[in-house]
């Protein structure tokens, strides 16, 4: 009992860094309509860059410079890039963002090399918050659910309730009608671009401690922001948030119980074949929850996608 | 004007290549491991120490036979076998002679399949497989053959002193084994299982489990696994990230006790631990570095941290794999034929850089050396990852598993 709570809140930090990643990716992707490829390789930059702060300026620094750097970057992207390529249709700007992320990270390994980085999380919350039947939860885990609630909630109060947000939806879904009455479309763009990329930097400066800081960070987390934002539905930031705490929740507890498939098919009536190394089933029977955690969101992503093609809050008919 | 131009082109181009005959020949030695993608920096370490070797080792001494120089070619296999089989092609095609390559058994496996294949099929450009650290005890049991040679104590030589280590220890009486999902991984648990009931069969398994290997994000559900099961220590062969992502979240989700190792040193990887892993991460390997053996040793060291001050002696066995083939080369004199350098290979016994002696068994063609347990420590002379923390030798287990089975039944040309 006290390990399903103690699940629930990995899960959740889990689950809010993949929001705070998604978030800016499906915001990109209902401006502009194209998938950010190179969005992960953002939140590697934001790790990186606050390592190096770090050294020089400690932590906090680094949690308020690199994000900034790392949205100018994007915003900078947008603006010499993207902008350019867009005129030539989705798929080029898809080969683009694509090419920058490999671009991306070879930069990383050629000024940082391939070695981890030894960033580590500040003295201050390097304390036990509190423990759990002897599951001590690290202060800074509750630190970054935290700092990704803020934002979240920050977020969701620009996007509706402040003027620039209204002015961001509807050049969402209108944007001629919107550059018609007087407002810079291609600024709010670069605007929408800037901000996401940022939030994937400050994504980086605070995974990077825990889940570490090495040129194959981008890759690991690369395709799961995809399928969390198909699972959520494209362009909606509710969506985003649902599916990265599912996804979160599913995969620690996948990862935390032994669930064996012998007992499930046992359960479901089927009989063990024997020997059962001599079985076309083998691996079939065989299989325990730990193994598949990492592939239960795509599996997910497939259901979605074959019963609820615009996801969980899409609108849009995919 | 036109002729006489070409004339001295003809003339200046034979020149120069007979000069280049009568030259000291290099011989190639291919270093196939993942230079990209999330294990790349145990693969570029390892190249750097393999050029370094060939160069302070053989080349500035004059070359192998009557001068003829190493050259390492790096191949980036991507840690994937299917890759490592085409960049294996390539560098046979190459003409290169000797493989080396380490990181992954699963590569190791295709590797001595695919190398024990081409030098039936290919008696005139047969090649070596030098394994400097693919330990799967299988490569020199089961799927053992003549070209294939490791140089680093298999899974179960260190898991043998591994154990040891934890049975002296009166406080363990749970064991958590925890390890990669692919045959090193397995090999380990199963070597952790088999040599703990033998040794002391109060002593219980706890846990014992897979991950996938280099794509788990986060490891604190592992960690959580961990801890519930009040395991008294953790055995994992993990590696590369797979050893810091596992470890600092075992230590950071209140585990306290000893976490025994295979490869967590260097690479980044102590670096990452610092404070954290003093008195928690123990390693079995070859190779001392701390205390320092002899003055070679330690001169060989800052030789290298001069040429690379971001790199790690982190594999010492690199500098016996080269030692060891030069010695082989010589005593065969030839290295365009390597029928007599495996001849010449097996049996060996040779005294390596790192204090000790080595010695290929000439029946499976493991080396037989000294295996030590080491611990992460700020004691040290020579550090890994220019963090002022280092592995030292606590425990040493001379000519470890001399007179261990095998089942390998090696067929010889």
């Amino acid at each position: 009992m006290d390990l399903i709570l103690v699940n629930l809140i990995d899960g959740l930090v889990t689950g809010l860094l993949l929001f705070m990643l998604s978030a800016g990716l499906t915001l990109i992707f209902s401006m502009m309509g194209v998938l950010n490829f190179a969005h992960a390789s953002f939140y590697m930059l934001g790790a990186y860059f606050a390592f190096q702060i770090s050294l020089y300026m400690g932590f906090w620094m680094g949690l308020l410079i690199a994000p900034l750097v790392v949205g100018v970057l994007g915003a900078g992207v947008e603006r010499y890039g993207l902008r350019r390529v867009h005129q030539y249709g989705h798929v080029p700007e898809l080969i683009f963002t694509f090419g920058l992320a490999l671009l991306i990270e070879e930069v990383v390994q050629f000024i940082w090399g391939k070695n981890q980085m030894p960033y580590a999380t500040p003295e201050v919350l390097q304390f036990t918050a509190f423990s759990i039947a002897g599951n001590s939860i690290p202060a800074y885990k509750i630190f970054m659910i935290f700092i990704s609630v803020a934002i979240f909630v920050g977020l969701l109060y620009i996007l509706t309730r402040t003027r620039v947000g209204m002015i961001i939806q509807a050049a969402l879904t209108y944007p001629k009608t919107v550059e018609a009455l007087g407002h810079n479309v291609p600024l709010i763009f670069m605007g929408v671009f800037g901000v996401g990329t940022a939030l994937a930097g400050v994504a980086g400066v605070i995974a990077g401690p825990v889940l570490g800081t090495f040129p194959g960070m981008a890759f690991v987390l690369g395709s799961i922001v995809f399928v969390t934002i198909v699972i959520g539905g494209l362009g909606s930031l509710w969506g985003a948030l649902v599916a990265s705490l599912l996804i979160g929740w599913i995969t620690t507890f996948s990862k935390a119980y032994n669930l064996r498939m012998e007992d499930l098919l046992t359960w479901l009536g089927f009989t063990k074949p024997e020997p059962i190394w001599d079985s076309a089933w083998r691996d079939m029977w065989s299989i325990t929850s730990p193994q598949i955690a990492d592939i239960l969101p795509y599996i997910l992503m497939v259901l979605i996608l074959i019963f609820r093609p615009y996801g969980l809050f899409g609108k849009r008919d995919a | 004007m036109r002729t006489t131009t070409m004339l001295g082109l003809t003339t200046a181009l034979t020149l120069a290549a007979s000069a280049f005959a009568a030259g000291a020949d290099t011989i190639k030695i291919a270093f196939i491991d993942p230079l990209s993608g999330p294990f790349a920096g145990t693969g570029t370490n390892g190249l750097h120490q393999y050029e370094f070797a060939a160069e302070e080792l053989v080349n500035k001494k004059g070359g192998v036979l009557d001068g003829d120089m190493f050259e390492i070619v790096g191949f980036d296999n991507k840690i994937s076998p299917k890759e490592s089989l085409i960049q294996l092609q390539v560098a046979i095609d190459q003409g290169i002679r000797y493989i080396a390559q380490g990181n992954s058994s699963g590569v190791a496996n295709a590797l001595t399949e695919a190398i024990n294949k081409h030098n039936r099929r290919n008696p005139d450009d047969r090649v070596l497989f030098l394994n400097y650290s693919a330990v799967d005890p299988a490569l020199t049991n089961d799927k053992c053959n003549f070209w294939h040679f490791r140089f680093d104590a298999n899974a179960d030589i260190k898991m043998d002193a591994l154990t040891d280590s934890i049975v002296s220890n009166d406080a363990i009486e749970k064991v958590y084994i925890i390890g990669q999902d692919y045959s090193f991984g397995k090999a380990v648990a199963a070597a952790a299982v088999k040599y703990l009931g033998e040794k002391a069969p109060e002593i219980e398994v706890v846990g014992n489990e897979l991950h996938p290997i280099g794509k788990v994000k986060d490891f604190t559900p592992y960690s959580r696994k961990i801890v519930a099961s009040e395991a008294d220590a953790v055995i994992t062969g993990n590696w590369g990230a797979d050893m810091v992502g596992l470890g600092k979240s075992v230590l950071e989700n209140g585990f306290t006790g000893p976490i025994y190792t295979y490869y967590a040193a260097a690479d980044g990887i102590t670096a990452a631990f610092g404070d954290a892993g003093v008195g928690s991460l123990r390693l079995v390997a070859e190779g001392q570095l701390n205390p320092p053996p002899n003055d070679r040793a330690s001169e060989y060291i800052q030789a290298f941290k001069a040429k690379y001050p971001d790199g790690n002696l982190s594999q010492a066995r690199i500098t016996n794999v080269i030692e060891m083939l030069a010695k082989a080369i010589n005593e065969a004199g030839t290295a365009e034929d390597v029928v007599p350098v495996a001849y010449a290979l097996a049996g060996m016994e040779h005294e390596s850089l790192w204090g000790g002696n080595l010695m290929m068994r000439e029946s499976d063609h493991q080396l037989i050396q000294n295996v030590h347990i080491m611990e992460h420590t700020d004691d040290v002379v020579h550090d890994h990852d220019n963090s002022g923390f280092g592995v030292k030798v606590v425990k040493t287990v001379e000519m470890a598993a001399a007179d261990s089975p095998t089942t390998c039944k090696m067929r010889r040309p």
